[in-house]
Formats: structure tokens, sequence, C-alpha cells
């Protein structure tokens, strides 16, 4: 590649601090190219997104960046140029200078990328001591006063000496930030640094960053599978998909008018705050590495797919201002079509005064002397979805599982249809077994990988009895058409699924005895967009079709809009405030709700600016 | 594949705490991050748990030993004597094992008199237990810490050597090597090297570490040396498994990772960030194979003929000789103790989360 | 999917094989289980038809004590004139059979016990495990040494000690494998859905543990054949005059110099059964190793 695709000509910059050209990424035992023909530049003190799902191959550019490949993977071309230095070419030992002191990282998860063994002062202090960015041991203690004070840590002795794992989440990823930006470099690469974070501590590290970047004058890569957050972020976005970068120009330029169809359809897939939307994810799955197909890596999935699309790799091209994008059609697409789920949402709204199907009373339950939630009380009418929303910490899959009879409840009772339940869900009836379905968090913890999809979907049919095996085959056989699997997944183990199949199994799971209500625990939180937009997709789509109830546990605000009719917000073991979706995301009355929505990355019309959170990063109490 | 551990999605199983589920699974509470100053007392007390803890394992111990050699079902005098033996000496020998009296009684007897320093007399001997096994105990005591002394710095050497070079062909070779050696019995090791190094091929040590009475074992280095090597042969393939194993895993970490990304020297990084990490697990290995040492010179000094506890503890085995195979067992069963917690204390310092959760 | 079409068949991976005998089949792929298998069949088929074709009744004094080869004893003989190939070919009988028991015992034992503690969790899991903190406060070959001290040794009390040796450390690791499922949510599932704890602890949970129960079940029986030889050696075998390796080992020691035959044989024997049995154990480590790193979507 000799031209370096899409850097913004906003005049009177200096050239860009990196230039990469051509990037190469291979299996290290053959198996072909974990990512190819990667080309950017950064200007200093801009921020380039680089967004994609599981498996596009972003985090091995990255990595890439600072001349590293994790093990079985290898650089094998391109070039990487941070001012005069070409970064590719480096000896170890050069490398270990450039590292840490021109071009930094910060790690996706701190929790595990501090070492547990040193506190954190030390762990600041050896990076300054190793690239010898401070003359004395004083001069490094004031840099570390001043690097900690820069990320809002406080400063005091106390703090530095404490360990990692005595600090909260967002503040070790700001130590990992400070870490990153002590010796001034002249490139940071951020690896989803705030994935494992609270909305709220979130939009503050996001806003550090960009203060950090702006003032320091540091050119940043800023990795995110959320299109959302970057929107917020950074200036100019690249997309990558299967290894490539499919799309690459102004962030807000690229939101609002995609050009790449994949690009387009990522873009339908965000859950945005501003309106009841429905959701359409990207049916398919992305081509894991060494499996994919000659030509466009899309073509599979693509809706405007072309014989030739599947012979040759489509070269990026111009398609606006400092806009490209690897598809010859990509000017040629108009709206994403969002297909017959569009009018969908309209239709089901819960009829309203019938008898609660599922309801809870004055739930408490806890650890011991530790009381998690205080007292929630809700119902779900028949045919109802109900989104449960709160942060981390605030006790909602500790309800949702007293609900189901996996963690009884200290005080509060369950009635389903009008009867009351035992606290375990040993103790309760068949039918109440039958009728209250629950779908888990994760679903690479929530399906026995010893076991075969059909026995993991047969097992309630087989648990609560009735029927022979081949009415039970036969019915496992309909739900899994129901969830959009093909029956020859009945004979797979999970580990040959991706994340959204193993989901739609366990969705499938609990569809097969008929319930009437489903309890959704985050059962998107694991997933990638695109993935989670196809769920959410299903669940409405069930919905409708089956009648059923819903509880719909989240921690994302935003996600609500596309599936709820009623949201319960809770904070602090409590319910803050219920009420319609819309009622709540337009017109939130509690002052905690506000923040929430006020802090929550959204895609707004025009990529909307974050607010930055005044607060340390703890959400304040609920008002009374 | 690599590109597998990148971005959130792609690392299933690992759900980032904050959006995953909720707090109270992953996080009981009872174990609520604390400051760094609630440690001090934390250990002190964490000491004394273990510590109580240690000495009811001991006194179950002494139960289960005592259980075993006169509280079976049948006549212990009928048993260590022989069917043929006259009424007058089984009346004597119940009399000075008291089986006359109560079961529990005889326990307590005998615990009062281990705790009084009055361990009994030999049958086979005749003479007092103590004065019979005070040269062995030095004797036995020496052979383990030259063991030890050798055994563990080469493991752990070892382990950390063959994890750096990992998939190299050290670490294969040596793995094939420690894989064979870990599961030779001790007697298998030992009678080997005495036919390699004694008696058939070459003659360059001698085959039986024999002492002098009042000889001590470190004024002849060469008759140590076949059965300090049998013991290191015994014990550090395996702790060089386990060694290597935690150094591979550390090295795969996140912060190992870091720390190369920070620019740090590579000696530093294996030093001072992977090292200390890799050492916790490690320490509870080194005191099983400590542990283990004392059970395995039961053996070595058998195959040596050296005159220390373990071969006083077969000879006394053999003979029904009840009160030197009471003292000897509780005595091995002590250091065992005794090693699993200093491992148990040593794991702790070196950890710091975990000395934050005491 | 709102109808936008299914993904294609094609990219369906071939229909899987249990997950467990996935493992033993690539287990079966590796050079070293294959020779570990291979050592242990040799020496197996040496103990079971060994007796059959000896030249000379094990216990039958038919030429001078520790005299060297000739057509009568091919191995010579050993220090009480009996044929040390005779008593060769007899002698692996009592020690495999012995530690195959020992260590079936213990195993079962050992993972019933930690499967219960894992599933358990709280009180009953503390006394589990306190309980096996006091078995394992002795080596192991201290446990037994105690057992025969005053009744003499006999095959059952050979093999009840072994096994209550054998039985905690694998309750440990079984334990250890079975604490990081019983939290998964499959396990919750299955509660979810009312079954019964004993079916969701033998049907949910053991699957998932199986990797490194079967590795320590082999590294088991290899320590029970290293004991039972052991116990031999220092002249504890339910019969003290019988032909058994361990014993053959103890008693020809002294004459090695002249008579090496009566050492050597057994002890190759012995080293080649544990080297085989660990070659197995290291194998379906590995095996297992590999099914656990194919797990996680590439
Ligand atoms: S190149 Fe063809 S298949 Fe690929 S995105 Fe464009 S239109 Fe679709």
């Amino acid at each position: 590649m000799s031209a370096h695709p899409g850097h913004g000509g906003q005049g009177g910059h200096p050239g860009p601090a990196v230039i990469v050209t051509g990037l190469r990424v291979e299996m290290a035992h053959g198996g072909g190219d974990i990512v190819d023909e990667v080309s950017f530049s950064i200007a200093p003190g801009e921020v380039l997104g680089l967004a994609g799902e599981s498996g596009s191959g972003k985090t091995t550019v990255g990595l890439a960046l600072l001349g590293h490949a994790r093990r079985g993977a290898r650089v094998t071309g391109g070039s990487v140029r941070v001012g005069a230095i070409d970064v590719l070419s480096l000896t170890d030992r050069e490398l270990r200078e450039v590292r840490g002191r021109i071009i930094s990282y910060v790690p996706q998860d701190p929790a595990a990328a501090l070492n547990p063994a040193l506190r954190v002062g030390t762990q600041l202090r050896e990076v300054l001591r190793a690239h010898r960015a401070c003359a004395s041991a004083r001069e490094a203690s004031e840099r570390i006063v001043e690097m900690l004070r820069e990320v809002a840590l406080p400063a005091e002795p106390a703090f530095i000496r404490r360990y990692p794992h005595e600090l909260s989440g967002g503040q070790q990823q700001r130590i990992a930030l400070a870490m990153a930006f002590a010796c001034r470099p002249r490139l940071v690469v951020l690896d989803e640094p705030t994935t494992g974070l609270d909305v709220t501590t979130q939009a503050h590290v996001l806003a550090t960053v960009r203060k950090l970047a702006a003032s320091h004058q540091v050119a940043a890569l800023y990795i995110s599978h959320d299109l959302a957050v970057i929107a917020g972020l950074a200036q100019r976005l690249a997309v990558m998909y299967a290894g490539r970068i499919v799309e690459v120009g102004a962030a807000a330029e690229l939101l609002a008018a995609a050009a790449h169809p994949y690009t387009r359809r990522l873009v339908a897939a965000i859950p945005r705050l501003t309106g009841q939307e429905p959701l359409t994810g990207i049916p398919g799955r992305a081509p894991a590495p060494g499996d994919r197909p000659p030509g466009c890596a899309f073509a599979p999935r693509c809706e405007l797919a072309a014989a030739e699309c599947r012979t040759a790799m489509p070269a990026l091209a111009v398609v606006g201002a400092a806009h490209l994008a690897r598809c010859p059609r990509a000017a040629a697409g108009g709206a994403v079509t969002t297909g017959p789920a569009a009018s969908r949402m309209a239709g089901l709204a819960a009829p309203a005064g019938t008898a609660p199907v599922l309801s809870a009373e004055r739930i408490r339950a806890g650890y011991r002397d530790v009381t998690i939630v205080k007292g929630v009380s809700l119902a779900i009418a028949r045919g109802e979805c109900l989104a449960l929303v709160g942060e981390s910490g605030s006790g909602k899959t500790t309800f949702a599982r007293a609900i189901a009879g996996l963690h009884p409840p200290a005080s509060g009772r369950v009635l389903l249809d009008g009867q009351p339940l035992a606290a375990t869900a040993r103790r309760r009836p068949a039918e109440a077994r039958r009728r209250m379905q629950y779908v888990f968090q994760n679903p690479y913890g929530s399906l026995n990988p010893r076991r075969t999809v059909r026995q993991i979907v047969g097992q309630p049919l087989r648990v609560l009895g009735g029927g022979t095996r081949q009415a039970a085959d036969r019915r496992v056989a309909e739900v899994l058409e129901q969830v959009s699997l093909p029956p020859a997944i009945a004979r797979c183990y999970p580990d040959q699924l991706s994340g959204g199949e193993r989901q739609r199994v366990a969705i499938a799971r609990a569809l097969v005895s008929a319930p009437a209500v489903l309890i959704c625990d985050e059962v998107t939180s694991a997933l990638d967009v695109s993935v989670q937009a196809a769920i959410v997709e299903l669940l409405t789509r069930l919905r409708a079709d089956l009648g059923l109830a819903i509880l719909f546990i989240t921690h994302n605000l935003p996600l609500v809009g596309s599936i709820a009719d009623r949201v319960a917000v809770m904070a602090h073991g409590q319910v803050i405030e219920v009420g319609a979706t819309r009622t709540v995301l337009r017109h939130p009355s509690a002052p905690y709700t506000r923040q929430l929505i006020a802090s929550a990355p959204a895609l707004g019309p025009a990529g909307r600016a974050i607010p930055a959170w005044p607060g340390r990063g703890q959400p304040p109490a609920p008002a009374p | 594949m690599a590109s597998a551990r990148s971005g959130s999605p792609e690392r299933p199983g690992k759900v980032p705490a904050g959006t995953a589920g909720d707090e109270a699974r992953a996080d009981p509470p009872g174990a609520p991050r604390g400051p760094a100053r609630r440690a001090r007392g934390g250990v002190a007390r964490f000491l004394l748990r273990r510590a109580l803890m240690s000495a009811a394992v001991l006194a179950a111990v002494s139960a289960v030993v005592f259980a075993a050699t006169e509280a079976l079902p049948g006549d212990p005098a009928q048993a260590i004597l022989g069917r043929s033996a006259s009424p007058q000496a089984l009346a004597a020998l119940r009399r000075q094992l008291r089986l006359n009296r109560p079961v529990l009684q005889q326990y307590w007897d005998w615990i009062a008199g281990l705790l009084h320093g009055q361990l009994g007399m030999s049958l086979a001997a005749q003479e007092p237990v103590t004065r019979l096994l005070a040269d062995r105990l030095v004797n036995s005591g020496f052979l383990v810490l030259v063991a030890a002394a050798f055994s563990i710095p080469l493991s752990v050497a070892l382990g950390c050597y063959a994890a750096w070079r990992r998939d190299r062909a050290f670490d294969h070779g040596s793995s094939i090597v420690l894989l064979v050696l870990a599961g030779l019995p001790e007697f298998v090791v030992g009678v080997l090297a005495v036919v390699l190094l004694a008696t058939t091929v070459l003659h360059v040590l001698p085959a039986v570490s024999y002492l002098a009475p009042g000889q001590r074992p470190w004024s002849d280095p060469s008759a140590l040396a076949l059965p300090v090597a049998t013991l290191v042969i015994a014990v550090a393939p395996y702790v060089a498994r386990v060694m290597r194993a935690s150094m591979v895993e550390v090295m795969e970490s996140d912060y190992v990772e870091m720390a190369r990304l920070k620019g740090l020297p590579e000696r530093t990084v294996l030093l001072r960030h992977a090292l200390p990490n890799a050492l916790g697990p490690v320490f509870q290995v080194i005191a099983l194979n400590l542990a283990y040492l004392a059970g395995g010179i039961v053996v070595v000094e058998y195959v040596f003929a050296y005159p220390g506890v373990g071969s006083a503890l077969q000879a006394a085995v053999l003979a029904h000789d009840l009160p030197v195979v009471q003292v000897l067992a509780m005595l091995i069963a002590g250091v065992y103790v005794a090693a699993n917690l200093a491992a148990d204390v040593a794991t702790i310092l070196v950890t710091p989360r975990m000395r934050g959760q005491l | 999917m709102s109808g936008t079409g299914l993904p294609g068949p094609a990219w369906l991976p071939a229909a899987g094989q249990a997950r467990g005998a996935g493992a033993l089949r690539a287990a079966l792929r590796l050079r070293r289980t294959r020779i570990g298998l291979a050592l242990l069949a040799l020496l197996t088929a040496l103990a079971v038809l060994g007796p059959h074709v000896a030249p000379h009744s094990p216990a039958a004094f038919i030429a001078r004590p520790d005299s060297g080869p000739s057509a009568l004893a091919p191995l010579g003989t050993d220090y009480l004139g009996q044929d040390v190939l005779s008593r060769f070919l007899s002698g692996g009988g009592a020690i495999l059979a012995t530690a195959f028991a020992a260590a079936l015992g213990g195993v079962i034992a050992g993972v019933a016990l930690g499967l219960i503690a894992a599933y358990a969790r709280g009180a009953l899991d503390a006394l589990v495990m306190r309980i096996l903190d006091v078995i394992l406060a002795f080596p192991p070959i201290m446990l037994a040494l105690v057992a025969v001290a005053t009744t003499g040794p006999s095959t059952w009390i050979l093999i009840t000690a072994v096994a209550i040796t054998t039985a905690p450390r694998v309750a440990r690791v079984t334990r250890g494998a079975a604490q990081p499922v019983v939290v998964r949510d499959f396990v919750a599932a299955a509660e979810a859905l009312g079954l019964p704890r004993w079916r969701i602890v033998i049907s949910e949970v053991l699957p998932s543990t199986l990797g490194p129960v079967l590795v320590e079940a082999t590294l088991r029986l290899t320590y029970a054949i290293g004991l039972i030889a052991s116990l031999a050696f220092l002249g504890l075998a339910a019969n003290p005059n019988g032909a058994n390796w361990g014993t053959m080992i103890q008693q020809n020691q002294t004459a090695l110099a002249v008579q090496p035959w009566g050492v050597v044989l057994p002890i190759t024997a012995i080293a080649l059964l544990t080297i085989g049995t660990g070659l197995i154990g290291d194998g379906i480590a590995r095996a297992f190793a590999g099914l656990d790193r194919g797990r996680e979507p590439g």
C-alpha cells in the first residue's frame, strides 16, 4: 500500500505521529493470516478508534504496534513507523527501549494486568526507572504524585503503597493509564480499557483518556468492540472485519452514513437511548482466521454480494472526503433493510389489567450478614417484558436468582399464577419449574461442555418427565427451529458453537418446556453487538409468537428501549423507579436514573459527546 | 488462536467482572477489599489459627497411630510374641504395654507420657526409646537437610528454566527425563545407584553408608553421596514439574505480558514479576516433598544401611516393637505437619492478595 | 435472524464425539501414551503368564546358592539356591494385583469424597477435608508401616492401608477440579430444573472433572505399585518368602557383586512398570489439556 488512507486533512497539523502500512500477522504454524493489509495513520493528539467484533483481529493489530505478537502469532509483513522509528525492524533490546517510553499500552483487564504481588507505586516507579525518565528517586516520587493527580487518583503515600486488589476496577484502570502516560509517549494503544467498568466509571475513564491525549499531544489508538464508546471519544474510526480494515473515516460521518455493508449492519445493531427502535442483528457468523473465504470475507453474510465479491478481495476505495471503504458497492447501498421485525414491537403491548403471571413480594436476600436485595417487589403481567436495570452491585442478579429458586431469600415470597412458591427450586412442584425458565448470562458457562446440544436442550424434558424419547427429540428439533438454529446443530458440542449460537441453545433449553415466564439474566452482555441485536430480535419474536412474559435483566440502559414494555431501575438493593420504558428513558424522575442515562455512551444522531462524571467513580446513593 | 485472546467477548468464561452479572456470586462478601492495614492483625490471627489446626491434626494422628497399633481387635501381645509364647511372657508383655487397662486410659497414659518426654522402653532392645533414637535422629535430620539443600534449588531452577525455554529442546528433554524419574520408587533408584556406582558397573562409591557408633554423618561425605543422591532424585522431579507448570501459567498471564509491554528488562520480568507469583503454589509442593523426604528416608536408609530413624522404623516394624513404632510415627507425622504449616505461612507471605483476605 | 436466511450448513463442524472419549482417543495418538501402554501390557502379560512358563517351581532349591548361569538355571540361582528366572517370572503377580486393587479402591473413595465436598461446600466440605488432612499427615509409606506393625502384613491390610493413603490425595484433586465446575451456570440450570443432588453430581459435575481424575488415577497407580514393592523390599510382603519382585531385590542385594541377575531383573521390571504408568498419565494429561485449549473459540 502506498497511500496512507483516510488521514483527515485538517490543515496546520504536523505530519502523522504514527504510520502503519500493510501490516500482516500470521498464525505461527501456518494456517493463514490473522490480520492483513492494515494501514492507517494517527496525528499527534488524535484518537483513532479501531472497532471490530470478536475475532476481527483488532487486539492483534494493537499489539503489533508495540512489536508484540501473542503465542501462536507472528508479525510477517508491513511496517509501523512512529516518528523516525521503524518498530517492526527493531531488535529485542531496542524494542524494550521503545515500549513504555515511546509507545505504551493500556490493557483491557487491569485486574489481571497489574501484578498482584507488587504495590501499585512499585509498578509505576519501575516504568520510570526502566526508561531512566527521572534523574533521581526523589524526582520519580514527584512524578508519580503528578501522574496520579492527572488521572484523578489520590496521591497519598498510603494509596501508593496499596496492592492492586485493594483498588476498585476504575482505580486499577486509572493506574494503568497513569503508567501508560508516565514517560510522555508518542503513541498509546488502549485495548478496550473500559470494558469491565460500570457506565459511570467508564465515562470518567474515557474523559481522562481524552484529556491526557489532547494535553500531551499523544496519538492514541483506541480499540473497542463498542461503537458507542468510540463515537464519543475518537475523531476518526476504522472498522475491522475478519482481519481487514473494511472502512475508515471521520467518526461522526462514518456512524451517520456508513458506506460498507458490514458497518451499516453493525451501526443498525447498536441500541439507542433515543427511542424504541427495533434492533437488527447480522445473520451468520464471522469467519475464524484460517477459515476465511477467498474474496470479500463478508460475502456469505452480505445482502449485496455479487459473484465478483467471492473471487477477489476488494481494495479500500475512496467513498467520500477522507472516507474509504473496502467494497465496490459501498456507495450504492441505501438504508439497511430492517426486515419484518420493525413492526413487531408496536403490536406488543402487555394486556392491561390482567393478573400478574409472576410476582415477587418484598424479597430480601443476601449472604450471611450482608443484605444485597433489600425488599424488592415486582410483578410481570402475562406476555409482558419487564426490564430490570442496574449497575453491577445493585443486586439485580441476586434478585433474579431468588425468584428462580437458586438463592433462597431471607424473607418475602414469590408467586407464580397467584400461587406462592417454595424458596428453593428443588421443593417447587414440577409444573412451577416448567412454567418459569431461566436463561443465564454467560453462554460459555451455562452449557455443559461434555454434552451435545440435543442432550442439553432435551434435559428439561427428561427431568420434568413425560413423553417418549422420539417425542422429546421432535420437540428439541422444533425449538431449535424456533431459535433459528439449523437441525444439524443438535449433534454438536457447545465448544463447536459461536457465542451467539450458544446463547440460542440456552434459550432453546428454556423454551423446550413451553414456559410462561422467561428470566433472562444479562443474556447479551457476553456477546458482540451484532449478536446481541440478533438475540434481542429473537426474544421479541418469541414474545409475539408464544405470548411469553420476560424479565429482562441488564446493565445496558440503551438496550431496554428495544425490548421492554416497562423498566424498573435498581440500585443498592432497591427499586428506585418503575415505569413505561418510553417514560423512564425520556423523562426519568429519579436523579440516579438521570445520571445513568447521562453517562451511558450512546450514538446520538451526531455522535454525542460524553459528559464527564464529576464523582469518584461511585454511583450516588439513591434518593430516598 | 492468537486473536482469541483479544476483545472482551472474545474471552469467554472470563466475563469482565463489572458488566458481568452481579457482585454477589463472584465475590462473596465477608471478604471485602480492605486497606492494607488490616493485614497485620490478620496474619497473626491466621498463624494462630493454623497452629491450632496443626495441633488438632497431630492429636488426631496420635489417635490413629494408637488405634492402628494397640486398639485393633485381637490381642497385640499374642500378635507380637506369636502363638508359641508362654502365658508368663504374655502376661509380662501385657503389663508392660498396659493392655490390662481400659482403652481410653491406655491412650491417655501414652499421650501424657509423650508430652512429658517419657517415650517408653523398646521391646526389642530393652532400653529407653530416647537413648535408642537420639543419635539416629541427628543422622536422619542431617541426611534430610542435605537432600533438601540440594533438591530444592535444583528443582526450582530446573522448573523455571524449562518454563522459560518452553517448547524448546531443553524443555522437551527435561520433561521426559523428569517424568521417567518421578515415578520410580526410591528403592529402585537407590539399588540402581548401587549397581551402577558401587558394585556391578563402577566401584567409585561405597554401597553402604554405615556409621560406627558415635561417628557423625558429616565426617564421611562419600558415605552420604548415594543416599543423598537417591533422595534428591526421588523428590526433585516432582517439584521441578510443578514449578514448571506454575511458571508457565504465570508467564502466560496478563501481568507478565504487561511488564514486557512496559519495556522492562527480561531479567526484571522474570525475577520480579513472574517468579514471586510462581513460587506461591510451589511452596506447598516443596513442603509436601520435605515431608515426603521424611517418609522416603525409611526406604533409603534401609537400602544403604544408614543408621537413622528410617531404618530404625523398618526394624521396629519387623520386630513388632510397638513403643518405637509409635514414637517414630508421631515424629515423622510431626515433621510432615510442621512442613505444611511452614508452607502455608510462606505462601501467605508471598501473596499480598491472600494477606488482604485474612 | 428475522428471516434473513439461516447460515448454510457448510460452516457446521463435523458432529463431535463424546468429549471424554475424544480426549482418550487423542491420548492414544501420542507416542508417550503408546509406549506407556505397551510397557504396562508387557509387564502385565509377564506377571500373568510368567508363572505358567517358569521352568522351575519358584520355591524349589535347584543348585548351590548364588551360582552363576547354567543349563539348569539360565540366570543362575539366588541366595537360597532357587532359580532366579523362575522366581522372576512368578514374582510380578502379587505386586500388580495388590497395587491395582489398592489404587482402584482409593480412587473410587477419593472421587466420591472429593465430589461430595466440592458440591456441598460449607460445613460438610470443611469436615471432610479436615478428616483427610489427618491421613495426609502420614507420609504414604508410614501409614502402611504402622498398620502392619502389630499384626504383620496380610494382603488385605496392605490393600486397605495403601487405599487409605491414596483416597485423600485423589479427593483433593477431584475437589479442586470440581470446585470451578459446581459454580458454573449449567449446574445452576440443573438445580433450577429441580434435578436431585446426586444426579447433578454424577451427570453434570463428574464428566467435567474426568480429565484431572484420570490423570491422578494413573499417578496413584504408579505410586501404589511403588509402595507395595517398597514394602516388600522392606520385608513386608504378605508372604515373606514368596516370589515377589520386591522381596527378590531385598534378598539378593547382598550378593549383588557375584549374582546381579537376582536384583537387576526385578528392579528393571518395577522401573519399566512405573515408567509405563507414568507415561500413560502424562499422555492423558496432555490430551485433556489440548481438549481444554480447543474449547476456546478461535
Ligand atoms: S464486497 Fe461484496 S460481499 Fe463484500 S461487502 Fe461489498 S458487496 Fe458485500
